[in-house]
Order: C-alpha cells, then structure tokens, then sequence
C-alpha cells in the first residue's frame, strides 16, 4: 500500500513514515506543504493521502483545503486528516467533499500505532475513520433527540463505535461481544431510527453519521 | 444677544396656528421651569433653612433659648429633608433637561445632543455620600443646574412672553366688549373701536413673536445645555481610562488563569510521564511485563495532558476562529451545541482579531446562558457589518426575564465590549423572547487578506 504523508513539522513527518513503514506500508511521497501534496497525489497516486491540518503558509486550516483540492483534482482519493483539534465544521466538510475513504483523527490517535494503521487501511480501502471525539460531540448534540434516547445503553456503544467507521468485527472486538450480538443491535438500531439497513459497511456508516449531523 | 438670531435651522413657520402651538408650547416650557424650580429648592433646602435658623440665631431679637430653640427647628429639618433628597432631586434634575433637550428639538427646532453623564464609579448599590459625589462631580449635572437657574429668567422672558401677550389682548382689551363684567383699561380714549384694535394689535404681536421667541429659547437652551466639547473630550479620556483598565485587568487575570492551567495540568502530568518511563526503565530488564504496563500508563498520560492542552487552546483562541473567522467559528460553536441555533451572516471580510475574539466570546457566553436559564426551543444568531458597525443579535424564544443587573455575566460582557467602544443592549420581557443586541464599531479587512 502506497501512502503520501504532508505534514509540516519534521519530527511528526519522520515519526509517521518510520511508524508506518514498520507495519509494511510504502511511502510514495512526504511532504511538507500543500502545494506539494497535490502535485505529489497527481504524480505518486497513493492508495492513501494523510495530511495535517496546520500547514504553512497560513498555517490554520491548509490541510482540509489541500485535502479537498486533492479530492477534486484525484476524485476518489483517500485521504486521512490529522489534526490537534477536531472540529464538526471540518468532518462535515470532508464527509461532503465526494466519494472515497475519508478519515479525520485527533494526532493523539498515532500513539496506538496499532489502530491507527488499522484506519489508514481502512480509509485507504474506501471506509471511514472519524474520531470518536467527533462522533462524542455529534450524540451530546443530538442528546435531545427522542429517537436515540429509545435506544438501549449497549445499542449506543454499537452506534458510536459504528459511526467511527468501524465494521461488525471490528466493533464487536472493542465492545467484547460477539458479532452475532453486533448484528442484532445493528439492525434494532436503524430499525429505531428508521435508517436503510445496508450490508456494505461504509454505506451504513455514512447514513449513521448523517443522521447524527442532520 | 448673538444666540437669539434664529438661523440654526431656517425661519420658524409663521401664521396664526404655528403662533398659537409656540406660545402654548412656552407655557409648556415654563410648566416645567417652574418644575425645575421646585427641585432647586429641595436641592438647596438645607442651606437655605439652615441659613434662615443661623440668622434667627444671630440677629433675632428676643428670648435668647427662643432663637436657639427656632434655629433648631428650622436648620434640623432643613439639613435633614435638604441631605436626604438631594441626591434623587439631582436625578430628577436630570429628566427634567432630558426632556427639555428632546422638547427644544422638536419644538424650537435646535437639537440638542444628550450628553454622557459618568457612568456609576462601581457595580451595586451606592453609599449615600458615594452616590451624592458621583452626582455633583459630574461637568453635566452641572451644566443641568445651571440651566435650571437660567431658565428662571428665561423662561418668563422667552416662553411665557408670546402667551401673557396674547392673553392680555384676549382678556383686557378684547374681553370687556365679550363679557361686561370685565372692566375695559383705564386710558384716555378707550372707546370699544380702539380698544378691539388695539387688542387685535397686540394679539397679533404675540402671535408673530411667539415661534421667534420660542426659537430663541431653544437656543438660549442649547447654548447652556449643549454638551461642551472640552467635556465630551474630558468625558472620553475618562471612558477609555477606565476601559482600558478593566481591558488590562481582564488580560491580565486570563494570563493567571492560563498559567495555573498549565502548572496543574499539562506541566503536572509531564512531570509524572517523566518519572512514569524513568520506573520503567529502571525495571525494564528484571520485570518487562510490569515496564510495558508503565509504557502504556506513560502514554495515556500524554494522551490526557494533549486534551487538557487542547481545552486551554480552545478557551483561549478556538481554532476555527483562527481558521476561517467568526462566522465560521460561530457555526462550529452552533453545531457542537444540542440547541437549535440558526445562524446568519452576511460578513464579506473579517473585523481585527481583537474585536473577532471579544464577538465570539460574547455570542458564547449569550448562548451558554440561554441553554442554562432561557429554556429556549430555539436560538438565532445573526452577524452583519454596516456603516462601520459590527451587529450581532442573539434571540431566543425561552421564557425571557433576563437581567442584566441581577447576573454578571451579562455585564462581564457589557465590560469586554466597553473595551472596543462597544455597546450590549438587551430586551427580555417576561414571557420572552430575549433579544440581545451588540454593536462594535469596527472595519472589516477584505476576505483575501484575512487568512494571513
């Protein structure tokens, strides 16, 4: 898998090839700004993009802007965001920004390199990957909601875990029960909320997170 | 006397009707001259009884313990009535030239600007002698008085004049022909001809001076009540001084704040990181099952010490105010909340970085108290740049009652604004809706360069 990595701060930049280097990733290109990430995404095409959010020269929100430049010139590109901070605004407008994996995680999530490389795969496979912070703050809001205070407290794990983008698998690992127990609390769910129940996973994330940021 | 030449505003209107309305309108006038009268003597009430009772004592003749016992009578009371109602006699001193300032534009034609009376020294009640000080130091209060004791004059010589010589035709010289009880003045010649001529001439003198008259008073008025313009400029350095302190007292306490903040977070849980992976190293070889555990705790500590740090940054400058503007930061605060906030703008630039922070923090703290009091089912926030002012309005449909003397959040607000001449203006009855509007005189620095 060929990954282009633009971040700015060479202590990261060297810190994320070497990481992913180690779980057998290729890096096609890193670079430090987004100029160069879109001529490095037409020239390399990765499976993958990751970007940081701060880059130069303005240094506030470069990195969404060069991430959907890079959307719009490559459409279908994967691109995973970094950021120190995550921002409904932002997700919403990389959600918005056409189709192909999209990820978007607070840079604390390298820590775990384990799960990190597993986003990155997953967003370069055309899946989702949104920080769980994100998705916190997309239920506080919908907090009022009457649909989703009808759900169980075990079917609201199965949510959030399922709105960060992760399949039946992957949830029931994290929430320790079986994927059998997963796919009946799926089906309750979008029973309840009266969502189109899909078998392609990234179809159900999406519909997850657009009835959440309605 | 120059003030009296009525060229302010062109020639007041002429004829029997606008005659008639402007010496009805100085009788007005004098109503409240005679108003203002009533206050001068309470202001004055205790010098003047207590003067009274001090001569009584000195040059009075008579009983000795008598003069004593009447100077008690009338200074005790005197002082007393004079020291309780002065203060509220100088607030209602204060109406009254307000009124006199609104009257004189819309009757005499020569507006006359409010002017800013200081604003209280501090918050909450004040002491009596506080309050009586604040009052009287004030340049405005007395330029008030001063009026107040011209208009004694002016009013009989200016408002009055047009109807008492109006009236004197009407009664002395046209009434003893209507009504026979009225006895006709006693001149040589006096015959009913005369007489109706003579009244019909007077009458018609009174008309045709009464909006001239009128004209002059309201320029005798301007002159006395118009704010000076050295006072304005005293009154500005007076305002900026204080919001300038209160803007440094601000900055300087959120200096404080942050640097606790980081001393008990951020600094703190380095420190414990730092001695976390020092055990495990010191452990690694003889015990790497309980090194690794170490590892893992070292980590979840920088995890938690990034979070703190991204509150500290988020309460200081939130990133997408740094990003895109208050628009858009606005929009991310809206979609982070669980309240319905619907939000317009129609901002093409963005206003300086100061005034953009204040907004942003003004509009949250509005927003965090309409989700803790208001009980609102939905909120609208809208933003918009004219004439050289930012407005913001803030409205929600919750059960009103909202003020802004009883908490001070509000006036927190109104005192962060103050810095950028900025004004918080609020209507919340009960019931609702809340409306709360702000403006802040500022210019907006075009889109393209915003982003450097």
């Amino acid at each position: 898998m060929r990954v282009v990595i633009c971040e700015d701060l060479f202590l990261l930049r060297d810190g994320l090839t070497r990481m992913l280097q180690a779980h057998g990733l290729q890096i096609a290109a890193a670079v430090d700004n987004g100029a160069d990430l879109l001529a490095a995404v037409a020239k390399d095409r990765p499976d993958v993009a990751i970007v940081d959010v701060r880059l130069p020269p303005t240094f506030t929100d470069e990195g969404i802007r060069a991430a959907l430049a890079a959307r719009r010139e490559v459409p279908g590109l994967p691109v995973l965001v970094l950021s120190q901070y995550v921002e409904q605004l932002y997700a919403r407008e990389l959600l918005a920004s056409g189709s192909g994996g999209i990820g978007y995680l607070l840079k604390d999530r390298v820590f775990d390199s384990g799960q990190f490389v597993d986003a990155v795969r997953r967003v370069a496979a055309g899946g989702t990957a949104m920080d769980p912070e994100v998705i916190a703050r997309l239920l506080a809001r919908n907090a009022g909601d009457g649909t989703l205070a009808a759900l169980s407290p075990r079917e609201r794990e199965v949510l959030a875990v399922m709105a960060e983008g992760r399949s039946n698998a992957a949830i029931a690992q994290r929430l320790v029960i079986t994927e059998r127990a997963v796919a009946k609390h799926t089906a309750s769910i979008f029973g309840k909320l009266d969502l189109q129940p899909s078998d392609d996973d990234n179809r159900r994330v999406l519909a997850v997170l657009a009835y959440l940021g309605g | 006397m120059a003030v009296l030449v009525p060229t302010r505003r062109g020639t007041p209107r002429l004829g029997l009707g606008a005659g008639l309305l402007a010496a009805a309108r100085g009788l007005a006038f004098t109503g409240l001259m005679l108003a203002g009268l009533g206050l001068l003597l309470v202001i004055l009430a205790a010098v003047l009884l207590t003067a009274l009772g001090v001569a009584m004592l000195i040059i009075g003749n008579g009983n000795p313990l008598f003069r004593v016992v009447v100077a008690l009578l009338l200074g005790v009371p005197g002082l007393g009535i004079g020291l309780f109602l002065a203060p509220g006699a100088l607030l209602a001193v204060r109406r009254l030239t307000g009124l006199t300032r609104r009257l004189a534009g819309r009757w005499c034609g020569v507006p006359i600007a409010e002017p800013r009376y200081s604003p209280p020294p501090r918050q909450g009640r004040l002491g009596y002698t506080e309050r009586l000080r604040w009052l009287i130091k004030d340049p405005a209060t007395r330029r008030d008085l001063l009026w107040i004791t011209v208009n004694l004059v002016a009013a009989w010589v200016l408002a009055a004049t047009s109807a008492v010589v109006i009236g004197v035709g009407l009664i002395a010289f046209i009434g003893p022909e209507l009504i026979k009880t009225i006895p006709p003045p006693a001149f040589p010649g006096n015959s009913a001809g005369t007489l109706i001529v003579l009244g019909l001439a007077i009458i018609s003198a009174g008309v045709l001076a009464a909006p001239w008259l009128l004209r002059g008073y309201g320029l005798l008025a301007g002159a006395v009540l118009r704010p000076a313009g050295h006072a304005e400029l005293e009154q500005r350095v007076r305002q900026l001084t204080q919001t300038r302190t209160e803007a440094l007292d601000t900055g300087a306490a959120e200096i404080r704040r942050i640097e606790r903040d980081l001393h008990d977070g951020a600094q703190a849980r380095l420190v414990a990181m730092g001695m976390t992976l020092d055990a495990a190293g010191q452990i690694i070889d003889t015990n790497p099952e309980a090194a690794r555990a170490l590892l893992y705790e070292a980590r979840d500590a920088s995890v938690k010490a990034l979070a703190e740090l991204r509150d500290l940054v988020r309460g200081i400058h939130p990133p997408v105010l740094a990003d895109r503007g208050l628009a858009d930061a606005l929009q991310a605060l809206a979609l982070d909340s669980p309240m319905r906030i619907h939000l317009a703008s129609d901002l093409e630039g963005r206003p300086p970085a100061p005034v953009e922070s204040a907004a942003y923090f003004a509009v949250s703290e509005l927003l965090a108290n309409v989700s803790k009091h208001a009980a609102a089912r939905q909120t609208w926030v809208d933003i918009r740049h004219t004439d050289g002012m930012l407005r913001i309005g803030v409205t929600d449909d919750g059960h009103g009652g909202a003020d802004p003397a009883r908490g001070t959040g509000l006036r927190g607000i109104e005192r962060r604004l103050a810095a950028f001449d900025g004004v918080l203006a609020i209507s919340s009855p009960p019931g609702g809706p809340t409306a709360v509007t702000m403006e802040i005189p500022c210019a907006l620095s075009s889109a393209k360069t915003s982003s450097c």
